[in-house]
């Protein structure tokens, strides 16, 4: 099951640059959360800091808390955590050399399974759940690059889901998909929420709408407005949301 | 910033004025057809109620064009959803309008009566409908609260025609189909009234994206 989140007082610099002033955001399990906001506002600094893997980075800093149902995430080992907070990418990023299968169960052997049979069965469940099974069952040793970039999409989020995560962060997942593949991605969202925690930093703002049960919009590095999103895309309370979503600017 | 949907929100903005013009002079010309009791001029306004409708389909097919090629949403959304709902006001209200050049075809000799709270109410249904229109356009939301307080006005002045005609029709039972008649007018001028109120009713609407009753 997903897990919620939940965010205080979150600062973020790059160097000197302050990326994130100041977060406070409650995202509740098994529901999809939406990103949005010009670029440069700090949504994908912030879905980075949920897996700690922005303070990877020289001349970072994070301050503030966040908290997964309830327990720090800075009290966990960073590779532990990334087991519970998966990540997908803008851009599908299969590990070239590997296999479709050796890139599904390449987390689980990093933790140690070995077990073929174990494995197996992983890549065979995580492949369904990412929409995939069907399309490569039959090709399971080919290399994930020779899938279409759609597949390579949800192969990555295969790989993402094989770890058993409760929260998955997916930074413009389908940003580099045409529109049937996005359909196959939205629609896999939406049938992943019933086990997880979801958060998408999109710059659609159509997708947010579709697949998101609430939405944030970032700006400048803060948080200007969170709630549900059939209300930020009707009659939001903060007219810089609207003139944000209306596409009055950014 | 977003020239095309600004451009084409302009474009029904100009679309709802001209389609208000063309129900005005239809419902003048009904109402001068119904005063003089001209049949052959009742005909010709009857035949041009095709003009507002073909102005309701410019208007549905540029709003479905803008949701289609703009995905707006919020303020803009409302906008255009309510240029739509307008626009079937407006239809609506030229039939009405239409309904009395056919009474015009069916009234038999003279009036029962010099003809004054009726062309009263056509006049104040006439300035809500424009005020309504330029409630749109403006986006003002005053303009369309005030509508509130001229339907009133006019649904009194209808109550005002009803009772003077059941007096008539109960001392002249010869004008009874007449008396009749002359009552749908006034009941077409109030519904005629009511759409107006409905345009404002939008305007708030798009505003507020609360909805306010002004026909109470």
């Amino acid at each position: 099951m997903g897990q919620s989140l939940s965010v205080r007082h979150l600062e973020a610099w790059y160097g000197s640059n302050k990326t994130l002033k100041g977060i406070n955001m409650e995202i509740k399990p098994n529901q999809v959360t939406a990103i949005i906001g010009p670029s440069g506002c700090g949504k994908s600094t912030f879905v980075r800091c949920i897996n700690r893997m922005h303070e990877t980075l020289p001349g970072t800093k994070v301050k503030g808390e966040i908290t997964l149902d309830g327990e720090s995430i800075y009290d966990q080992d960073p590779v532990a955590l990334r087991k519970m907070v998966g990540m997908v990418f803008q851009k599908a990023n299969p590990f070239p050399s590997m296999s479709i299968y050796e890139n599904v169960v390449a987390g689980l052997r990093l933790n140690g399974m070995k077990n073929k049979q174990k494995l197996l069965a992983s890549a065979e469940k995580s492949l369904r759940m990412a929409a995939l099974w069907d399309e490569v069952k039959d090709r399971l040793n080919y290399s994930g690059m020779s899938l279409s970039g759609g597949q390579q999409q949800r192969l990555c989020i295969a790989r993402a889901l094989a770890v058993e995560p409760s929260v998955l962060l997916m930074d413009e997942p389908a940003s580099a998909l045409d529109p049937i593949a996005t359909t196959h991605i939205e629609e896999l969202i939406r049938e992943l929420k019933e086990n997880y925690t979801i958060l998408i930093v999109t710059h659609n703002m159509q997708q947010a709408a579709r697949i998101a049960d609430s939405t944030a919009f970032f700006l400048n590095g803060e948080l200007v407005e969170h709630g549900p999103t059939s209300e930020i895309f009707t009659n939001p309370n903060d007219k810089r949301t609207e003139d944000y979503i209306t596409g009055r600017f950014g | 910033m977003r020239q095309s949907l600004n451009d084409g929100q302009m474009v029904l903005t100009n679309l709802l004025k001209e389609m208000g013009l063309e129900v005005e002079r239809i419902l003048k010309g009904c109402m001068q057809t119904l005063i003089t009791l001209d049949r052959a001029q009742a005909e010709f306004w009857i035949a041009e109620d095709h003009l507002v409708n073909d102005f309701e389909r410019q208007v549905d097919d540029a709003c479905v064009r803008l949701i289609a090629t703009q995905q707006p949403v919020a303020k803009d959304l409302r906008k255009i959803i309510s240029a739509m709902k307008i626009s079937t006001d407006l239809e609506r209200m030229a039939d009405l309008a239409i309904g009395i050049a056919k009474v015009t075809r069916r009234i038999e000799g003279p009036l029962c009566k010099p003809l004054i709270d009726i062309p009263l109410m056509a006049e104040k249904a006439l300035v809500m409908m424009r005020q309504g229109l330029e409630a749109y356009s403006r986006e003002d939301m005053e303009l369309a609260r005030n509508l509130a307080a001229q339907d009133d006005a006019v649904d009194h002045l209808y109550n005002q025609v009803v009772r003077d005609l059941l007096v008539i029709m109960t001392k002249s039972p010869e004008y009874l189909d007449q008396g009749m008649y002359l009552t749908f007018v006034g009941r077409y001028l109030e519904r005629f009234a009511d759409h107006a109120t409905n345009i404002g009713e939008n305007v708030i609407y798009i505003a507020t994206a609360q909805r306010q009753d002004l026909n109470k």
